[in-house]
């Protein structure tokens, strides 16, 4: 059964040049159709501008759709009010690229976390053990220590702090995960622990997740299968292996070629 | 003779947890026309590394504590403030990782761009203007004539750092340093920045001094690679011996762990543990912590390795540990701190 069905799903951005400017349509998401299993990883692959971003705020409820449906679990997402679609929000989570900009420098990894788990069990927090087990959890899942809860986000390395922000996603408990290039940042060394530990959850807690990233060569190795975007459509969808080794689409081939290679 | 020759180059950042010893005695040399790349994690002191070449560290808390850097007859590490001046920017360039940071949003690209050749040519504005405006051309902006009057913004990504590679070569230095010039940039973009640093290369025989951690593009622009961890060289070698005939440890299991080139459906290699803290004194090995080497019980403790050239132009740390052959069967665990 289909966990995640998006129909048609387009973004029209009108823009105009200047005051008095002729008015454009950028077409940012042009009519994509695509649909995810659940505990499946789809990665999603193009380069900046292609409309990665806009169409994961789309999923995410950040933002209406000008025509199409987003369908979770059977249920219509596209056309909510406000008030229901910031009930839903717990079930869409993202990972963001930099640690440092998305985790608040103010809060400790504790209330950070706590807030996050609050958004399902609101009364978390009412019992003092329950919380503090809760995150003891929440940061074993995602391989941080227990003893560093009460620390602040710059007391951790570049990695640590991705794990916190991973484990931030998961408190509430999500039905889909949208990773946007969580390992871009990343040295390669700890790049391969993130997508190690994502690749671990996904499979454990049968988590479905998309993953964004230009890197062709990172997606192949984390998604189940592979869409390629470009200006706003999806150009190329399959399983990873297939996408990478025998690619279809003229674009594809473009961004494969990119690739580093090593050679000496 | 080399064009930089750098000898025992040390840079000790004094901070209230300790000395920091982010550079510790550390030797290259850059000949003309050549690319020489740094390559190594974050905090392993690569940049450090250079900036102390440009004298850009900020001194306190930062102090450059002994070596040399001979460039043309001078150490770059001994001259005054007004002496480097004449260097830095002219004849000894530079270029980042982000170019959105390093351009000015305030002032249009052409007052950028003429600015060296203002300073240190003494050239008057629309001669300067013309050469800026050729330079563009060259490196790929269509239309250079009417984008230079535009504002860093107005640019994309790329071409923002494409219009730095300009603002950096306009001078016609002997050495470009480049400070990890596309990690910021997408794939595809990279490829085309890469390309158009080796064709201005080619055209103007510039050398340049590459710093990446990612070991993928050094294979690509590097012809000699220097190996960085913890403040000093683990191995330097010619770009085909790195990759073909890895000796030490570290430079190994980076090359393990890039995601490309390994097994889909198995678990990524990892390098266990952190890198150590610089503020404290290593005894011995530094490497050794995460060595997973057969051999790794022989890592140094007692005194710190030093390079040794195995190979011709090939010098590898001579610690016992590290220059062993890895565990055939590991157990590769998920959270490895």
């Amino acid at each position: 059964m289909t966990y995640l069905e998006l129909d048609n799903l387009t973004k029209h951005f009108e823009i105009s040049d200047g005051l008095f400017g002729k008015k454009r349509v950028v077409k940012a998401v042009d009519g994509v159709s695509l649909s995810i299993e659940k505990g499946e990883i789809l990665g999603l692959v193009g380069e900046s501008g292609c409309g990665k971003s806009t169409l994961s705020r789309l999923i995410m409820q950040l933002l209406p759709p000008t025509s199409g449906s987003v369908v979770l679990e059977d249920e219509w997402l596209a056309n909510l009010p406000p008030a229901l679609i910031r009930e839903r929000r717990p079930d869409f989570q993202m990972i963001f690229q930099d640690p440092n900009a998305s985790l608040n420098p103010r809060m400790t990894v504790y209330s950070t976390l706590v807030e996050s788990i609050s958004a399902r069990h609101p009364r978390v927090s009412d019992n003092a053990a329950d919380a503090q087990e809760a995150v003891s959890e929440l940061m074993r899942t995602v391989g941080l220590d227990p003893r560093y809860m009460r620390k602040y986000p710059h007391e951790f390395s570049g990695g640590q702090r991705q794990r916190i922000a991973i484990a931030r996603a998961l408190g509430t408990e999500p039905k889909l995960v949208i990773a946007d290039e969580p390992v871009s940042a990343l040295d390669v060394s700890i790049q391969s622990q993130i997508l190690n530990l994502l690749r671990k959850l996904s499979r454990e807690l049968e988590l479905t997740m998309i993953f964004i990233s230009h890197d062709l060569s990172v997606v192949r190795y984390i998604a189940d299968r592979i869409a390629v975007m470009d200006e706003g459509k999806i150009v190329e969808v399959g399983e990873a292996n297939a996408v990478f080794n025998n690619p279809q689409h003229e674009y594809t081939q473009t961004l494969l070629k990119a690739i580093p290679q090593i050679r000496v | 003779m080399a064009l930089l020759e750098v000898r025992n180059l040390k840079t000790y950042f004094h901070t209230r947890e300790g000395i920091v010893r982010a550079v510790d005695d550390v030797s290259f040399d850059v000949e003309r026309g050549q690319t020489v790349g740094i390559v190594g994690e974050s905090g392993s002191g690569k940049s450090v590394t250079c900036y102390s070449l440009m004298r850009l560290i900020p001194e306190p808390p930062g102090k450059i504590e002994g070596g040399t850097a001979m460039f043309d007859g001078m150490d770059l590490l001994k001259l005054t403030p007004k002496e480097i001046q004449k260097v830095r920017g002219d004849r000894i360039t530079m270029i980042f990782q982000e170019p959105m940071t390093s351009l000015n949003p305030y002032l249009k690209i052409s007052t950028q761009l003429i600015e060296p050749l203002q300073i240190h040519r003494g050239m008057g504005k629309s001669e300067a203007l013309e050469k800026a405006i050729a330079e563009l051309d060259a490196v790929g902006i269509p239309d250079a004539k009417n984008r230079i009057h535009s504002y860093a913004h107005e640019f994309s990504g790329g071409m923002r750092q494409r219009v730095m590679i300009a603002m950096a070569l306009i001078t016609r230095p002997e050495i470009l340093i480049a400070d990890e010039p596309t990690t910021a940039l997408d794939v595809t973009i990279q490829k085309q920045v890469l390309d158009l640093i080796r064709t201005r290369q080619d055209d103007l025989g510039t050398a340049i001094i590459f710093i990446t951690h990612d070991l993928t593009v050094v294979s690509e622009v590097c012809d000699y690679v220097n190996v960085m961890y913890a403040g000093r060289f683990v191995e330097r070698a010619p770009v085909k011996a790195i990759f073909t005939e890895p000796k030490h440890a570290y430079t190994r299991a980076l090359q393990k762990s890039i995601p490309a080139i390994q097994e889909k459906g198995k678990d990524l290699y990892t390098i266990p543990g952190l890198p150590p803290l610089l503020s404290q004194e290593i005894p011995g090995c530094a490497f050794g912590p995460r060595c997973e080497t057969a051999t790794k019980d022989q890592c140094l403790t007692d005194k710190r390795p030093i390079l040794v050239e195995k190979n011709p132009q090939h010098w590898v740390q001579d610690c016992p540990g590290c220059l062993g052959s890895f565990q055939k069967s590991r157990r590769f665990k998920n959270s490895s701190f």
